[in-house]
């Protein structure tokens, strides 16, 4: 994506309007995950039922103004569940990136700096877990775990963390070489003070713009994984585990899982855009295309 | 994914390097299951043997499977099986892990395939029309369907999917892979092992009709991931393209639209999605799982959803084995097409 260097007066005026629209789509999908995580929180004040409290009068209703999003087969309010289900999958996926994040960045950060056997013992075994499809392995590993949000969140840190790794290892590894780096180790900086504060940086850009694009991507492998029953166990409100109770029902009370669902889409796209929005509006190697 | 840095490397040793990487990722992905299988909980001595199995004919399954001696030893014992063909026995199936792997690969292959196909067929154009009409509302579409497209998760596209086309409209089947008494009635001899391929090239009109109408449902599932990528990457590219010397001269030069986008900047953006051809790849095959689960086509998904639900170590590792295989030979295709047609990279 580097944009040709002849054509900098292309660039320039292609970046003005766009720039501009790219800050309100990043202030609108900041907002909007914001929201979302207010919802999360606060769901104990905004739920109209508790989530598991099963009203067998009441089973299977339609939408209405005393439920808005009906209710299930025990005549749990969908609502409620729908809005505590956000305390589960994005708290996984959020969890998930930040430890991902801490394990990669240290591993790719020795990878690139040290070089040499380091570097390429380090880089193979990130290939080894790359080679695994995420969700396969962490279909293997919630075997090995309890099956439960903890066990989910183990599972898919082990099978994230090598991106990361690569990523701030290519960062590291580019800058490593340069004078300023040469400099620090000159002037007797410690190994620890130059990583932190001259080599990392360089990589926060990509770093964040992954880790935002990345919680989506989670939330949506974690609620396959509790969609297949190795995720929170039933009677827990979680988007995926709610959209699988709801198979049986599907064809005939729509409301029971397609709710859950939209809750997965709007949060992982809300992810996405925030990600496009960050390089668009940060990364000066990449040119906005809005 | 590194090409290599010597200069003027011929593409001989390139191969053979990247070929050999490969190798030992494939043999570091064994070693990786095979520990995470081995901590599996539960006894799976004790689900072969059964229920009422006494102690002492535990311990024989035990001593028979091999459970009882050394981790390393072990590992060392399955890589060695693997290479002589012998992948351990299923314990919830009780057959041979290899023959029900493969037996399974072909179905899951053809449901992948058919989505890529299906999601490039829909993407590339898309991500033209994008570029073509770029800040338009046609470019609005695109980018809003393939922002949602990625976001659906695929077990609840799925269920829409399946209740409205099968169940409300009643226009294709809900569920299966085909329909037993067509494929009683018209079997299908195997020539390339993927049975709707092989139904139409032995001219099985009955079996491929049956293996077409249970395709397109999951296949369209499988084919809004691929889709949405190739639209962002062909629309990205085409218009970073667009800024090129050689687009503009072709413009200049008073080519159509058409011709510039399609014929000259559309060249370019083939290696971008190639280059992230095997990542989708690896995917949508894993999504297949999620897909046969809801559809219940018989594939590796089933398999591996079943094998994990009854704590079946030798057929999940050998089922992610099987898949890291598939994914690896992918990547070392893809990496090898591009030396091939990129001497940029051949040469680093």
């Amino acid at each position: 994506m580097t944009a040709s260097p002849s054509l900098p007066l292309l660039l320039r005026v292609r970046r003005a309007p766009g720039a501009l629209r790219g800050r309100w789509t990043l202030v609108l999908t900041a907002g909007g995950l914001v929201l979302v995580a207010a919802l999360a929180l606060l769901a104990p004040v905004l739920a109209p039922y508790p989530p598991l409290a099963t009203d067998l009068a009441r089973t299977l209703r339609p939408p209405s103004s005393a439920h808005w999003f009906g209710t299930d087969e025990l005549g749990r309010d969908v609502l409620s569940r729908v809005l505590y289900g956000a305390r589960t999958g994005p708290v996984v996926a959020v969890t998930v990136v930040g430890v991902s994040l801490l394990v990669g960045t240290a591993t790719g950060l020795a990878a690139g700096y040290c070089g040499g056997w380091t570097d390429e013992a380090l880089m193979r075994l990130t290939d080894v877990f790359l080679a695994v499809p995420a969700l396969l392995l962490a279909l293997a590993l919630t075997t090995v775990l309890a099956p439960g949000p903890a066990g989910l969140t183990v599972a898919l840190v082990v099978t994230w963390w090598p991106w990361y790794a690569r990523l701030v290892r290519g960062e590291a590894a580019s800058v490593t070489g340069r004078a300023y780096i040469e400099a620090c180790r000159t002037l007797g900086l410690g190994h620890r003070r130059i990583l932190l504060r001259h080599v990392l940086p360089n990589a926060s850009t990509p770093l964040l713009v992954q880790a935002s694009t990345d919680v989506g991507g989670v939330l949506l492998v974690a609620s396959g994984l509790s969609f297949l029953g190795l995720g929170p166990q039933p009677p827990a409100p979680d988007w995926g585990l709610m959209v699988e109770e709801s198979q049986n029902y599907f064809t005939t009370h729509w409301w029971l899982g397609t709710f859950p669902g939209l809750a997965i889409m709007v949060v992982a796209a809300l992810c996405f855009l925030l990600g496009d929005a960050l390089r668009d509006r940060l990364d000066p190697r990449h040119t906005p295309r809005i | 994914m590194r090409a290599g840095n010597g200069r003027g490397m011929p593409v001989v040793s390139y191969v053979a390097r990247r070929t050999g990487l490969s190798a030992l990722v494939a043999l570091g992905v064994v070693v990786l299951t095979y520990l995470i299988a081995r901590v599996v909980p539960g006894d799976p001595a004790g689900v072969w043997a059964g229920p009422r199995a006494s102690a002492a004919q535990r311990a024989r399954v035990r001593a028979e499977l091999g459970l009882d001696r050394p981790v390393h030893e072990q590992i060392v014992s399955y890589v060695a099986g693997v290479w002589r063909g012998d992948w351990g026995v299923s314990v919830h199936t009780h057959r041979p892990v290899r023959s029900d792997l493969f037996g399974l690969l072909p179905a899951t292959l053809q449901l992948v395939l058919a989505g890529l196909a299906l999601g490039l067929a829909v993407g590339v154009p898309a991500g033209l029309v994008a570029a073509r009409w770029h800040g338009r509302w046609p470019d609005a579409l695109v980018r809003t369907g393939a922002l949602l497209s990625a976001s659906m998760p695929v077990f609840w596209l799925a269920l829409l999917l399946q209740t409205v086309f099968a169940s409300r409209l009643g226009l294709l089947p809900i569920a299966g892979g085909y329909d037993r008494t067509v494929l009683a009635a018209h079997p299908v001899t195997g020539v390339t092992g993927l049975p709707l391929l092989d139904a139409v090239l032995t001219g099985n009109r009955a079996a491929a009709a049956s293996y077409a109408r249970h395709l397109v449902l999951p296949a369209l599932v499988v084919a809004t991931y691929p889709a949405a990528v190739a639209a962002r990457l062909v629309r990205a590219g085409v218009l970073d393209a667009l800024g090129e010397g050689h687009i503009q001269m072709a413009r200049s030069l008073g080519f159509p639209e058409r011709a510039v986008l399609g014929r000259f900047a559309l060249r370019l953006v083939w290696n971008p999605v190639l280059q992230l051809g095997a990542l989708v790849f690896g995917y949508s095959l894993v999504n297949t799982f999620l897909v046969e689960a809801v559809f219940d086509c018989p594939g590796l998904g089933l398999y591996a959803v079943d094998s994990v639900r009854s704590l079946d170590a030798p057929a999940v590792v050998g089922v992610t084995l099987l898949v890291a295989l598939v994914y690896l030979a992918a990547n070392l295709a893809v990496d090898l097409a591009q030396a091939v047609l990129d001497p940029r990279i051949r040469l680093g």
